[in-house]
């Protein structure tokens, strides 16, 4: 390969990244809105409505309120981690997209591992909450931070197992084949999520406490905590951690998209559905898991410490550890298993 | 655990029906008034800003018979009295309010034998420095003018209970 095409690769490769994270951030500032109407709506109240038509322009409006304001970095703080860590957790959950695919060929970087990338990745985002906790150099935070890495770990084990029976079915780490290896006549019902229901239910959980959205947003709490682990940030730092939460579950939706609902694929396998392009089913089926996450937020209270343990560790643990030698016996004795066909 | 109550936790039984509810709140018509843009409803004895009232030919009903300053239990109220110059009949040459003190109890309407000191219904008069709430007499005649139609007729429509 000349210099030249290198140049040429690479300058490709950033515009996509860049037209992706545009895309990403711009959508993210809608989640954002969508997630605090939801909200309101379940508390029947209206949420945000003054800034732009139906409130459209708030989360831009949050965006300039926070880059303007003034960053507060404690006296006692260690400065170069206590700025380094919002950096770390916001860059960590963007680069989890790289290996996404939107559609068919869709992703940045197609590597025939993404989904162990991507697990990789996002358990390294609990580097940047335990630094910020542990730099801030204050009580509250740092308990955040425990209870946060306490948590991350916990549920990864179970979201690993969840993986594990899904790339049993598929045959393969490739985030594309595994989409693909969903594409059959039955569309909808063809998809992981029914064959593997109980492994759907048990992903779901584990990414809300994964990303530490409520009812487990135990490393926060606001109410015995204040902020958790966010307590000492402020301004642009505090911009980033929220931002890289926010990725972060949308990252999760995605992984639920592609490993069980079945990704870019049409739910109706004839005419006039799969005239639709894949990015918007994929869209959609991300926003509907979305969509579910907010309700969840909406309508559970928030776990206490023990209970969440005692959920990640006495209940998902053995459920999922069960299905996958469930999966791989009934894969075995079918002979359905991928490889075997 | 007993095995009906494990199969219910397990199927998610509780977060079923709770999604059910909450998205029936959901289409719920909302709660919330859309504040600066349509108010809430003010029945006729709410006490929000003061006015001092005239009688319907300009006069103004105040004798400065000081039972307001009186009655006033944060003291918010300073009246000074004296003749005055066209006609000698005892009327008011100070009437100040000390927005600040005021605990809007509405004791000095209560106290006021002529209907000349009363809590309007106006509750948006918030201002940016704390000397603008230091009332003086011509502020609150002139809140007496402007909102004179409204404390009319919440006065007509208290009358009969008092």
């Amino acid at each position: 390969m000349e210099f030249g095409d290198i140049v040429l690769a690479v300058a490709i490769m950033l515009g996509k990244s860049l037209l992706l994270l545009v895309a990403l951030l711009i959508f993210i500032a809608y989640a954002l809105l969508a997630d605090r109407k939801i909200w309101a709506a379940v508390q029947l109240r209206r949420g945000p409505n003054v800034v732009g038509p139906w409130g459209l322009l708030q989360s831009f409006a949050d965006l300039l309120k926070f880059v303007l304001k003034e960053p507060v970095i404690p006296a006692p703080a260690n400065k170069g981690m206590f700025l380094l860590a919002p950096l770390l957790f916001c860059v960590l959950s963007l680069a989890a997209w790289a290996v996404i695919p939107l559609n068919a060929g869709w992703a940045i970087a197609d590597i025939n591992v993404g989904i162990l990338y991507i697990f990789a990745i996002s358990s390294l985002g609990v580097y940047g909450v335990i630094m910020g906790g542990w730099a801030s150099n204050s009580k509250y935070p740092f308990l955040g931070a425990l209870r946060s890495a306490a948590q991350m770990v916990s549920y990864e084990v179970s979201i690993g197992f969840v993986i594990v029976t899904v790339l049993m079915c598929a045959g393969t780490l490739n985030l594309s084949k595994i989409v693909e290896a969903q594409n059959s006549s039955f569309g909808l019902l063809g998809w992981y999520w029914l064959p593997l229901f109980p492994m759907f239910v048990v992903f779901f959980i584990s990414a809300m406490a994964e990303t530490n959205r409520p009812p487990f947003d135990l490393p926060e709490a606001e109410s015995e905590l204040v902020a958790g682990y966010m307590v000492e940030y402020s301004s642009t730092p505090y911009l980033l951690f929220m931002l890289g939460e926010y990725v972060a579950i949308m990252t999760m939706c995605s992984i639920g998209t592609i490993l069980f609902l079945g990704g870019w694929l049409s739910p109706i396998p004839f005419a006039p559905f799969t005239w639709v392009p894949g990015v918007i089913w994929f869209i959609l089926k991300a926003s509907f898991l979305f969509f579910m996450m907010a309700m969840a937020k909406a309508m559970v209270p928030r776990y206490r410490y023990d209970q969440l343990m005692r959920l990640g560790w006495k209940v998902f643990l053995p459920i999922s550890l069960a299905m996958v030698v469930i999966v791989a016996t009934v894969l075995m004795a079918t002979g359905l298993a991928p490889g075997m066909r | 655990m007993k095995l009906g109550q494990a199969a219910q936790s397990l199927l998610l039984k509780e977060f079923v029906t709770g999604f059910v509810l909450a998205m029936r709140y959901f289409f719920k018509p909302k709660a919330t008034i859309n504040y600066p843009f349509e108010m809430g409803h003010r029945g006729p004895r709410f006490r929000g800003e003061h006015a001092l009232r005239r009688y319907p030919n300009g006069e103004e009903r105040c004798i400065a018979c000081k039972l307001c300053e009186a009655i006033c239990p944060a003291q918010a109220i300073t009246i000074e009295a004296g003749p005055r110059r066209n006609d000698g009949t005892r009327r008011t040459t100070r009437y100040d309010i000390d927005m600040v003190k005021c605990i809007y109890c509405g004791l000095c309407q209560e106290a006021c034998p002529v209907d000349a000191i009363v809590e309007g219904p106006n509750l948006e008069f918030s201002v940016e420095t704390r000397e603008e709430l230091y009332y003086d007499k011509a502020k609150l005649l002139d809140n007496g003018d402007r909102w004179e139609r409204e404390i009319a007729q919440n006065i007509a429509k208290n009358a009969p209970y008092r």
